[in-house]
């Protein structure tokens, strides 16, 4: 990392409308705008999600990710404690851990065999006092001063955060009440991973962040439940956020999907068939919580989505890739005391969710849409007004009032406010 | 190999061979009826195999989960327009007993867009459990090992 931060030139873009109501395209294309969100939003006042403890539960297990496009290692040292350092090399700049997760007590770049401990504090320099004819580093070389970049970390119930910037609020007022209550949640019971999915999406990761913002879009996009005639007798929403409202937190209850038959009015007709499940076992299940909570999905700022559908638990993680491509990395879980058949039970709800998700494949293909359209007429917008703009936005609360509000926070953020 | 081997080997590849052509003629609907009643049918990817049992990305045990993929395919999902060929090759018999041959080989698929782009979409291991019943070859397990598990965009038509 540069010693200095450099002096940051003015943006040569515009930003959101004040309201957030108007988004110019050119902020989903432009290599500008990506590289100062790096500078201003994932290395900035925010926390990043990067792993789950219960990826690395041993002292030295270390798992491999990201902040914003920034390789880091996420490790557990000797004592239990989580660090998370640059994976590259203060020597010359090589990647140093180049497995996706494992043990290791030290971490060495395969280029010169520059070793780093757990905590990414250099502890070993090949030929550092010289050998006959190869000259060492000078008397005066301090390893203190050459360990990997090191960022702030922060675990709230097993979920890890990372932050490279020095005055990033503490994690629990960062995430703020509402956020913290659906963390905790989810994670009232020591985790378990199940696996990861992964999808390459071309196209720009806030288009996923206002995706998972969006009410509008889930009926009408996503036609699986209609299709095949499943409702809920009883469907009641509730909503929050933190007082900044850059993430957002929202669930749904509701009894089991049921089949309807032909004359049920499930509310959305357009969809409507006389289709049923030939095999059913794909929605059998048993409630995880006994609060009624059947979905819920909690979008915390800049780069973490958790979710609860049914008995489908994951946490994906946005990782940024270019203006114009991102990836999104899916940790499936469950609880460590979930039995054969639960874990069985997740396990075929898999089916739901992820790339190949009967009720959420539509997403990346939408933003690719999106993505495909807007390379030109950078200057024109996207348009969100649904649910009306009051004079007063912290009244603003609904339709895409989540995804306005996520547009206000990232203008403050990027200095386009 | 044996005569009564060469006979297996042939009837396996044609198995394989049919399961690629249904698919990249849009006859999903025939799909399924190459399995078993019983039948099973993952994608897993390459990174989860360490973990058992490991996370499929597309999972259906049963012939009539396939039957619902499909129509879920027809009825309700959105998702990229293409052409698809599967192009399987490496057939191996692994094991044969009693009827059932474990079956490891390898596939590639390549995604063609309405503009008549290609791109190389996956590739990976079939690994197989094919039985004789009723007189024809039926996957009992078919099970696609993807390498490229970082899925480009969505997977919706089975590999």
């Amino acid at each position: 990392m540069s010693r200095e931060a450099p002096a940051v030139a003015p943006p040569s873009f515009a930003g959101p409308s004040r309201d957030g109501s108007r988004v110019p395209f050119e902020l989903f294309t432009r290599a500008d705008v990506f590289a100062r969100e790096q500078e201003a939003i994932f290395r900035g006042p925010v926390w990043n999600y990067v792993a789950l403890e219960a990826e690395l539960p041993e002292p030295c297990d270390f798992k491999t990710s990201f902040v914003g496009d920034t390789p880091i290692i996420v490790s557990r040292a000797e004592d239990g404690s989580l660090h998370a350092f640059v994976n590259r090399c203060a020597h010359r700049g090589a990647t140093v851990q180049r497995q996706a997760c494992g043990n290791a007590r030290q971490h060495r770049c395969v280029y010169h065999q520059w070793a780093y401990n757990a905590r990414g504090e250099l502890v070993g320099v090949p030929y550092r006092r010289g050998v006959p004819g190869m000259g060492g580093y000078a008397a005066d070389f301090d390893p203190k001063a050459h360990g990997l970049a090191r960022l702030r970390v922060a675990s709230h119930k097993g979920v890890i955060f990372a932050s490279f910037g020095p005055d990033t609020a503490p994690l629990e007022d960062y995430l703020d009440e509402p956020l913290v209550a659906a963390i905790d949640r989810l994670f009232s019971r020591p985790v378990k991973v199940l696996g990861h999915m992964r999808q390459r999406v071309r196209g720009n990761w806030k288009l996923y962040s206002e995706n998972t913002r969006d009410p509008y879009h889930a009926a009408l996009l996503h036609g699986f439940h209609a299709t095949f005639g499943l409702y809920r007798t009883n469907q009641k929403r509730k909503g929050g956020s933190d007082r900044a409202r850059a993430h957002s937190t929202g669930v749904t209850f509701g009894d089991d999907w049921r089949q309807a038959s032909q004359s049920a009015n499930i509310g959305q007709d357009k969809f409507v068939t006389n289709y049923s499940l030939a095999d059913p076992t794909l929605l059998e299940g048993r409630p995880d919580f006994n609060d009624g909570v059947t979905v819920s999905i909690t979008s915390i700022f800049p780069c973490l989505v958790i979710q609860q559908i049914m008995n489908t638990l994951a946490t994906r993680h946005i990782r940024p890739k270019a203006a114009d491509e991102f990836e999104l990395y899916w940790t499936y879980f469950g609880y460590q005391d979930d039995d054969e058949q639960m874990t069985a039970c997740r396990l075929k709800q898999a089916n739901l969710v992820g790339p190949a998700g009967l009720i959420s494949m539509e997403d990346s293909e939408a933003i690719e849409l999106i993505q495909r359209a807007i390379v030109r007429d950078g200057h024109e917008d996207s348009f969100l007004e649904f649910g009306g703009l009051p004079a007063d936005l912290d009244q603003d609360r609904q339709g895409e009032a989540t995804i306005r509000a996520f547009w206000r926070y990232y203008a403050g953020l990027m200095g386009l406010a | 190999m044996t005569g009564m081997a060469n006979q297996a080997y042939d009837a396996i590849r044609a198995l394989e061979y049919r399961y690629a052509r249904l698919l990249d003629e849009d006859r999903l609907e025939e799909w399924p009826k190459l399995f078993v009643e019983r039948g099973v049918y993952k994608v897993i990817p390459r990174e989860n195999l360490d973990r058992q049992p490991a996370l499929a990305i597309f999972f259906c045990d049963s012939q009539a989960m396939m039957v619902d993929r499909v129509k879920s395919l027809r009825e309700a999902n959105v998702y990229n327009f293409h052409y698809s060929r599967h192009v399987v090759s490496n057939i191996e018999i692994l094991s044969a007993r009693d009827g059932i041959f474990e079956v490891a080989a390898c596939y590639t698929v390549y995604q063609t867009d309405l503009e008549g782009q290609t791109r190389l979409f996956s590739v990976g291991q079939y690994r197989d459990v094919i039985t004789n019943g009723a007189g024809e070859l039926r996957f009992r397990e078919k099970i696609a090992v993807c390498d490229t598990f970082n899925i480009p965009n969505l997977l919706a038509i089975p590999l």
